[in-house]
């Protein structure tokens, strides 16, 4: 049953690459990207028990993390074109 | 044990099958912005489905406590993502395909105690 | 107050986390959790905005009504996606947060856009911008039933 789900979602990671090959927008590779980062976490869940070790969980809750923080940080750096966007900045 | 086992396998088919659902929305929609409605389907209907039957597969134990921190990191998170990815797009100056317009029912602001606090 | 039962929350988290109960260890966690309330009290988190903590026991009947509304409306979007043809009739309006705190409208619009099918796009004061997939999604919010919902839990019903 593990095996089914694995497949799903793996069926479910080659449609939203398809997604983040195709875009157009950058908003649609991000929003692809940020699916392709919550399917991993599923996939190391099941995969950890697949092989009945549910200890993978604790990279998948890193994983979980990273991918919010990596996600905003992309839409900051398009939105701005900077990490440590200042405001004034914008004046000069 | 044997119904439980059931319930295991059926919440965990009715995820996968949300998960291949919101991925083909994600292809299949016509703009970004419908296209997150579908992406967050695979966070809370696909993720939740899927956990709940693991959980039931491992019991009362730290794997079901940890499964649970993934949900909640899920329903939390969620939203915020969603919520800067279509302000982004708006920002940005993406258009979105839209049948009707009714933001004109209400004007920013146009109540007088917007934001107070308590 | 805050802070002890934050500290605790907090504690049980590293040992649900940790699961090991060795001296060491736990003398870590004990250092972590002082280490983390040193630091959010510093950056004076813990007011009632930041750890809405009297808005426990209210959440514990709210939860589970977001819980079903979520699951009806996943269940619509799932229909949409499936069916063929143009299924969708997206909608952008705006509505009225009646909530009185912002940790309330920001309750009521991360609801919006954690039930798959409507997002909230912008808040200013206490108006929301939503995009809808579906029309009746949209009008739906515009009737205020998940509004007024919002604000029971903000009163702590």
């Amino acid at each position: 049953m593990f095996a089914a789900a694995m497949i799903a979602v793996i069926a479910a990671l080659v449609l939203v690459v398809i997604r983040v090959v195709k875009g157009p927008t950058i908003f649609d590779r991000v929003l692809a990207g940020n699916s392709v980062g919550t399917l991993a976490i599923i996939l190391v869940a099941v995969l950890g028990f697949l092989n009945g070790r549910p200890e993978f969980l604790d990279i998948a809750l890193t994983y979980g993390v990273l991918n919010l923080i990596s996600t905003l940080a992309i839409l900051k750096f398009f939105r701005h074109g900077d990490l440590a966007h200042d405001a004034q900045e914008d004046d000069a | 044990m044997i119904l439980l086992d059931v319930a295991s396998w059926a919440l965990i088919l009715a995820g996968s099958a949300f998960i291949i659902v919101g991925a083909l929305g994600i292809l299949r929609f016509p703009d970004v912005y419908t296209r997150m409605h579908a992406a967050s389907v695979i966070d809370t209907l696909g993720a939740g489905f899927l956990f709940a039957g693991l959980m039931l597969q491992a019991g009362f134990t730290q794997v079901t406590l940890k499964l649970l921190f993934i949900l909640l990191l899920f329903f939390f998170t969620g939203p915020v993502i969603t919520h800067a990815l279509a302000q982004a797009a708006l920002h940005a100056g993406l258009k979105p395909e839209i049948d009707e317009d009714r933001r004109d029912r209400l004007r920013d602001g146009s109540l007088p105690d917007a934001g107070r606090q308590p | 107050m805050r802070l002890i039962s934050f500290g605790m929350i907090l504690f049980l988290f590293w040992l649900s986390l940790s699961g090991y109960f060795k001296a060491f260890l736990l003398t870590g966690g004990l250092l972590c959790t002082l280490f983390v309330l040193y630091v959010s009290r510093r950056m004076k988190l813990l007011d009632s905005e930041g750890y809405p903590a009297h808005l426990l026991a209210a959440a514990s009947t709210y939860w589970p009504w977001l819980l079903w509304e979520i699951i009806k409306a996943g269940w619509s979007v799932t229909k949409a996606i499936l069916k063929p043809g143009r299924s969708i009739s997206p909608v952008m309006t705006r509505v009225v947060a009646g909530q009185h705190t912002s940790a309330g409208i920001a309750t009521y619009a991360n609801s919006i856009t954690l039930t798959p099918g409507t997002i909230t796009t912008g808040v200013k004061g206490n108006i929301l911008t939503v995009h809808a997939l579906e029309r009746s999604g949209a009008l739906d919010l515009e009737d205020g039933g998940m509004d007024a919902r919002v604000s029971r839990f903000e009163r702590g019903g």
